[in-house]
């Protein structure tokens, strides 16, 4: 809590970005009081444009676009934060298991997180959704957007924990006979877990741009409402040509103010725990 | 010898352990669904009904002869991998019989170049930029090209490249919508310009996107390598600022920045194929794009196997490289 309000108080990125995700948070909440059901269609007169009645205006299909927004975001969002959920939790496993044990297992394990992260990773999504075509609903690709986002970030785990190992703070517990468990749980999991908060932004922002990226191929259950699949029909029914913008600005807008909100939060939150800084500002307010 | 022993032979077996991986890795997938493939395949054809009887007994033919459903699993893992050699994706289904290597080889100078300079610009370009930002983050000019960057930096691939085309091609129309060139490719001035034309605006969102990262990167470096002793001294000593940027600071950040590159390739790889879905740009992506909406497996299935390949050879290159540039890889 501490932490929170002096963050508010000497970033202007943070107190930015923690509005913009409060706003967000905001409409997703209001989902839950939409008039209209998340997939019904036909219920609003077609492709009108903002008015007092609808504020964002209506779909080719009839659907009332802000009520829409609030469903894809909260399911966009669902999806990502679950993706990140998966894929960070087997990362943290991963690369600490290997951080840890050090030798012959960290090397062989490194060389394989290696392949994986010079691996192309879109092609590779495209050809499991493109197998599994129409089983894909939101879960599954939650699933498996977690599973292609393991290997980056584990291995920045791996360097974490390589450089709190050799820390002085590290041998003094090891001398003062501790033990390996206590150790990481008490000694390094402390320094761990904001830089793993600050990480799991970005996989989160990777997570939302590839459900857009997938919706946009078609390659996902596009009944659902999210920010990727609003812009599939809105493209599907030329939004574009026909010059009703407010079908596509609406989730194009709502996508860059989450991702640059989130990114905002975790820079000046990877910035504020770096002791360097720290220091500069305890100086400052001395 | 001895740079070869322990620099070059771990980078090559990394090379051999990619490959494999990624390739053993497409091998399975398909085969974890249940169900034939085969008629899995032809049933989610759309174009099957055009074709004549005998045209679809050769394709059933060929697609069982592509998956390769003889013999044990192991078997059929093995003969993958000779087909493989000879450099054999099997035929395109939705342009049947074209061979899938021959749709790859039409697209694939395309999205090389348009990969290669955008890579080599941004490169340079974010460096550049992030270098003199992080040597003197007071200037107003830097912090808002600073600010820029980070506003940019993570908006979706596909959004920035939506936002470009109805900007630019759209509401204020001075590059062309669509396509990779116009006219027939001759050696003319005007064919040549119209590539470079049509390239314009693809090879933009493309530099924008991977120059935001690099400028990001190049500016926490430089905060580091700025505070050091060493540049603390050359300042002392009253060395002209260029010269402090260009041989105290930049030399000794590019070492991160080329194994960065060598690791990124496979996600700028990713952006292109959605810069090139989004404008159309005949490349490799372009025919994925194709691939998924004509439900042509085989070709999906042969550009993923090429993408592995090809981009984990340019990050070897990448690799190969770096002696040039790090003396101490060089000595040890």
């Amino acid at each position: 809590m501490k932490i929170l309000k002096d963050l508010f108080k000497h970033h202007l990125a943070f107190r930015a970005g923690a509005v913009i995700v409060l706003l967000v948070f905001l409409l997703v909440s209001l989902s839950f009081f939409s008039p209209y059901e998340a997939t019904e269609r036909r219920v609003v007169p077609k492709n009108q444009a903002p008015s007092l009645n609808h504020i964002l205006g209506t779909t080719a299909l009839g659907q009332d676009v802000f009520w829409l927004l609030t469903f894809a975001i909260r399911n966009s969002l669902m999806v990502a934060g679950l993706a990140v959920l998966i894929g960070r939790s087997i990362a943290v496993l991963l690369g600490s298991f290997s951080g840890y044990m050090g030798g012959g297992v960290d090397k062989v394990l490194q060389s394989i997180v290696d392949s994986f992260i010079v691996i192309p990773r879109l092609p590779l999504l495209i050809l499991i959704s493109v197998i599994v075509k129409g089983g894909l609903n939101l879960w599954g690709l939650a699933l498996l957007l977690g599973f292609l986002d393991i290997f980056w970030p584990s291995k920045r785990y791996r360097s974490q924990i390589l450089s709190l190992r050799e820390r002085e703070f590290t041998y003094t517990a090891v001398f003062s006979g501790m033990n390996t468990f206590n150790i990481i749980l008490k000694e390094h999991f402390p320094f761990f877990i904001p830089y793993l908060l600050a990480d799991a932004v970005s996989g989160f922002l990777w997570a939302i741009g590839m459900e857009i990226t997938l919706a946009i191929l078609g390659l996902c259950d596009l009944t659902r409402p999210t920010i990727g699949t609003m812009i599939y029909w809105g493209n599907y029914y030329q939004a574009l040509l026909s010059q009703r913008l407010w079908v596509l600005a609406a989730p194009v807008i709502g996508s860059i103010f989450i991702v640059v909100a989130f990114y905002l939060i975790s820079t000046s939150l990877s910035e504020y725990l770096d002791p360097r800084t720290r220091l500069k500002r305890l100086g400052a307010s001395q | 010898m001895n740079l070869l022993k322990s620099y070059l032979l771990p980078r090559i077996a990394q090379w051999v352990i990619t490959v494999f991986i990624g390739i053993t890795v497409t091998f399975i997938i398909p085969r974890l669904i249940p169900g034939d493939p085969v008629e899995r395949t032809l049933s989610s054809l759309g174009s099957l009904q055009t074709l004549d009887p005998r045209a679809v007994e050769s394709l059933k033919e060929a697609l069982a002869d592509l998956y390769g459903l003889d013999g044990t699993q192991f078997d059929q893992y093995i003969n993958f991998w000779k087909r493989l050699f000879k450099g054999d994706l099997g035929p395109s289904l939705s342009a049947f019989p074209t061979p899938v290597i021959e749709i790859i080889a039409k697209g694939l100078p395309w999205t090389v170049g348009l990969l290669t300079t955008s890579t080599l610009i941004s490169w340079s370009l974010g460096i550049a930029l992030g270098t003199l930002a992080g040597y003197s983050p007071k200037r107003l000019w830097w912090q808002i090209v600073d600010k820029a960057f980070i506003s940019i930096y993570p908006i979706p691939h596909y959004i920035l490249a939506l936002i470009l085309v109805m900007v630019f091609s759209y509401y204020f129309p001075i590059f062309p919508l669509v396509g990779g060139a116009s006219g027939k490719p001759t050696l003319s001035w005007t064919y040549i310009s119209s590539i470079f034309e049509h390239s314009l605006l693809p090879a933009t969102s493309l530099i924008v996107l991977s120059t935001a990262f690099r400028f990001i990167m190049a500016k926490a470096l430089t905060t580091t390598v700025a505070g050091s002793d060493y540049v603390g001294y050359a300042e002392t000593a009253g060395l002209s600022k260029w010269r402090i940027v260009l041989f105290y600071v930049i030399q000794n950040t590019m070492l991160p920045q080329v194994t960065d590159l060598g690791l990124s390739l496979g996600a700028v790889f990713s952006g292109a194929l959605i810069i090139e879905i989004v404008f159309s740009y005949p490349g490799i992506g372009y025919s994925l794009y194709m691939g998924v909406f004509q439900a042509d497996f085989n070709l999906i299935l042969g550009i993923t196997i090429f993408s592995i390949v090809g981009i984990a050879t340019a990050a070897l290159i990448v690799d190969l490289s770096y002696p040039l540039l790090d003396p101490r890889v060089r000595y040890k």
